[in-house]
């Protein structure tokens, strides 16, 4: 009985004998591995952040609806909706998008309250009184305006406001803050034309989140015009996307994937006449088949785990390093002020469990055939 | 759900496992219809040939089979918030119970895979290949049964439906949504305790007598059955007991989540260990009625007594996982301490 060490010294000479050959066959294999390590890094760090941000969110935001569009919800909703057992505090939220010619950029229009306090500030404070405001980072760069800077934002004659920012937000916040300007109330209200009694939304905390969905069937028996919205229903929804994303564009990769297989079978098959000789040479000195298949076992395996690693260090280094530059635009979405994102690193088993089975097998499967002809040559007929 | 990362690895997974399985079988009926070790044409050789190819293929399919079981939980894992009410692994099979089918499909596999390797090894150890005819109609009842796992497979994916948002202009909070059961209904803990340290002594027992004493036919077969039967009362007690030791939840009866990082991946040697030392006795056991033939009788002796060790010792391996919270966890399930 051979020593397993032996085989396995003895598989990595020969693989390092014809270099060049196995050398192709691992770049191809380490770069595949790399763009759907990539893909898989990249949503899970989207999903992440996302899931992340919508822990803060609160249990229900409830819409008001007009022919199954979204509506101005009125405010004096909130006392009615005080009233149901289990609502903890409901508070109003006025918000709107603005959409400006100058950058043809969309911003986001909030009004301040005091829930807010926990966003970090890079510098400056909210706005207090009318007139004032607080700018995302982006919203800064776009207009190319810093602290004491006013900022213009008109929809016509009649709605025109001036802003002066008193407050930038840091670019920590980027993902939330990035296309946010925060004004008073009474400036929005203004700005937007909105009625007196009315706001975009409400949000409503649920003191027992078992109640949540029960609450929620009760706000929609008494406002049967109203959508509420779940914090949970938001989370599987953003999870099932960043799937399905990540997904669709590993499948897009699914032909790489096959062009991968032909390649290692067209490689494994072309045996020269030298490989062969050699192992004709193996068994003439009394291998068996099992054994020499036991030898191209451990040469697939060096490969193919020698190329896992490196692809997933490839990965790692693209989406962690270069904030995935390649990919980034596929999986995000599109947006003229889109925040600058750092995903956090982080792998998961789970990934790598599921990157084995989309890479490791393929190959597996494509080297196995042409690895046994090799492996039953005669050493007759071969060093005749 | 298709176009989940995870669901994609092992529809893939499946689907290459499965055309490998059948090339196998085309193989194997060839071998079955012309096999005849007498001769010694060049289509027997040929044969002969081909049953390396086959076995070769067979390992990686078992290989992938095993990890697909497990990458199989971990999806079902990952999809669970996708569906109301759904807390983990449990849940995601709930939600289309289909996926219960696959997940026992899989257990199954996993065993009929490793009986015929074992089958495979005792073969290859002898000269004349004694059970070549054997194995490859075995083979050929195998793959139907994988292909039928496949498709129940994809049918549980393709039949999962998340509950999300799905416009943004409709209602989307649905008053009829349902919510799927989220925990499996488990024995009582101190019967089960009972039973399973009963059922473990008896079959350690059996199987460490085995070592000395391997001609004990009746005995053999008797412990081959009680591996399985030992590997059911195991299951049940995993959720039973074992579980609420390891989440220290009185209520938790997942047998999944020990799979997870938060107990420290505990799962694997738990599973892992149960899954091998039954096989292990089972094939011993399997091995059995060919030492009839002449030229295997020393081959199933030497791997009887391989095998018999090796259940022995992950048998144990395994009674000390399952044990180790029982006695060193500060939780207790019933009674004041």
């Amino acid at each position: 009985m051979r020593g397993h060490g032996r085989v396995i010294e003895y598989a990595l000479s020969t693989l390092a004998r014809r270099k060049f050959k196995n050398f192709s066959v691992a770049a191809v294999f380490s770069f595949l591995i790399a763009v759907l390590s990539s893909i898989l890094f990249l949503t899970h760090a989207y999903k992440t952040e996302t899931l992340k941000l919508l822990e803060d969110s609160p249990e229900i935001i409830l819409q008001n609806m007009s022919g199954g569009r979204h509506e101005l919800i009125p405010v004096e909703y909130i006392t009615t909706l005080s009233g149901i057992a289990g609502v903890g505090k409901a508070s109003p939220r006025y918000w709107g998008y603005y959409y400006d010619s100058l950058t043809s950029a969309n911003y986001t229009l909030m009004a301040y309250d005091e829930n807010m306090q926990d966003i970090k500030l890079l510098q400056g404070r909210m706005p207090a009184s009318e007139g004032e405001c607080a700018v995302g980072k982006g919203v800064a760069d776009i207009r190319q305006v810093g602290m004491k800077d006013d900022i213009f934002l008109t929809l016509g004659t009649e709605q025109n406001v001036t802003l002066k920012i008193v407050g930038l937000f840091s670019a920590n916040s980027a993902i939330l803050t990035n296309d946010l300007i925060i004004l008073t109330k009474d400036s929005l209200i203004k700005f937007f034309n909105m009625p007196a009694d009315m706001a975009t939304d409400i949000t409503i905390e649920v003191n027992n989140p078992s109640e949540v969905s029960t609450v929620a069937r009760k706000i929609r028996r008494t406002f049967p015009n109203s959508r509420p919205i779940l914090k949970n229903e938001l989370i599987r929804t953003y999870d099932n996307i960043f799937n399905w994303r990540g997904g669709i564009v590993l499948t897009m990769f699914f032909g790489a994937i096959a062009a991968f297989m032909i390649f290692v079978w067209d490689k494994a098959t072309g045996i020269n006449a030298e490989e062969r000789q050699e192992i004709g040479i193996l068994k003439a000195i009394g291998w068996e088949t099992a054994d020499v298949l036991y030898l191209k076992f451990w040469e697939g395996a060096a490969v193919s785990l020698s190329s896992f690693f490196t692809g997933l260090i490839l990965a790692y280094v693209h989406v962690f390093y270069f904030n995935a530059q390649f990919l980034a635009p596929v999986l995000k979405g599109w947006s003229v002020l889109f925040p600058k994102f750092e995903p956090m690193p982080y792998i998961d088993i789970y990934q790598i469990f599921v990157l084995f089975f989309l890479t490791v097998l393929p190959y597996v499967a494509a080297s196995v055939v042409p690895s046994w002809k090799a492996a039953i040559s005669d050493p007759d007929s071969v060093m005749r | 759900m298709i176009f989940h990362p995870g669901v994609l690895g092992l529809v893939t997974g499946s689907l290459i496992v499965l055309v490998m399985a059948f090339f196998s079988v085309v193989l194997g009926i060839r071998i079955i219809i012309g096999w005849d070790i007498t001769k010694s044409t060049a289509g027997q050789l040929s044969l002969e040939r081909q049953t390396y190819l086959v076995s070769t293929v067979m390992n990686y399919v078992m290989g992938f089979q095993i990890l697909s079981l497990f990458l199989f939980v971990y999806t079902a894992d990952d999809i669970h918030q996708l569906f109301v009410g759904a807390m983990c692994t449990t849940g995601s099979l709930n939600a289309n119970p289909i996926g219960w089918t696959v997940l026992f499909a899989k257990i199954i596999i996993f065993f009929l895979c490793g009986i015929w390797l074992v089958i495979n090894k005792l073969d290859e150890m002898a000269e004349d290949y004694p059970l070549v005819r054997f194995k490859y109609k075995y083979l050929t009842a195998l793959a139907p049964l994988m292909a039928l796992e496949a498709y129940w497979q994809l049918s549980y994916f393709l039949g999962l439906k998340a509950n999300v948002i799905t416009s943004c202009c409709s209602s989307l909070f649905s008053d009829e949504g349902v919510t799927v059961a989220s925990s499996l209904a488990a024995l009582p803990v101190d019967v089960m305790m009972y039973i399973f340290y009963a059922a473990a002594a008896l079959e350690t027992a059996m199987l460490a007598l085995l070592i000395r004493k391997s001609a004990w036919r009746i005995l053999r077969y008797i412990s081959g059955v009680g591996a399985l039967v030992f590997f059911l009362i195991a299951l049940a007690s995993i959720i039973s007991f074992v579980s609420i030791y390891y989440y220290e939840t009185p209520v938790h009866h997942c047998p999944f989540d020990i799979l997870q990082g938060q107990y420290m991946f505990v799962g694997y040697p738990l599973y892992g260990s149960l899954f091998g030392g039954v096989l292990f006795a089972a094939g011993a056991a399997v091995a059995e009625p060919f030492r009839k033939i002449n030229s295997l009788k020393t081959a199933v002796d030497q791997m009887q007594r391989k095998w018999t060790k090796l259940a022995v010792l992950l048998i144990i391996i395994f009674i000390i996982i399952s044990t180790w919270p029982l006695v060193f966890s500060t939780f207790k399930a019933y009674g004041q301490n």
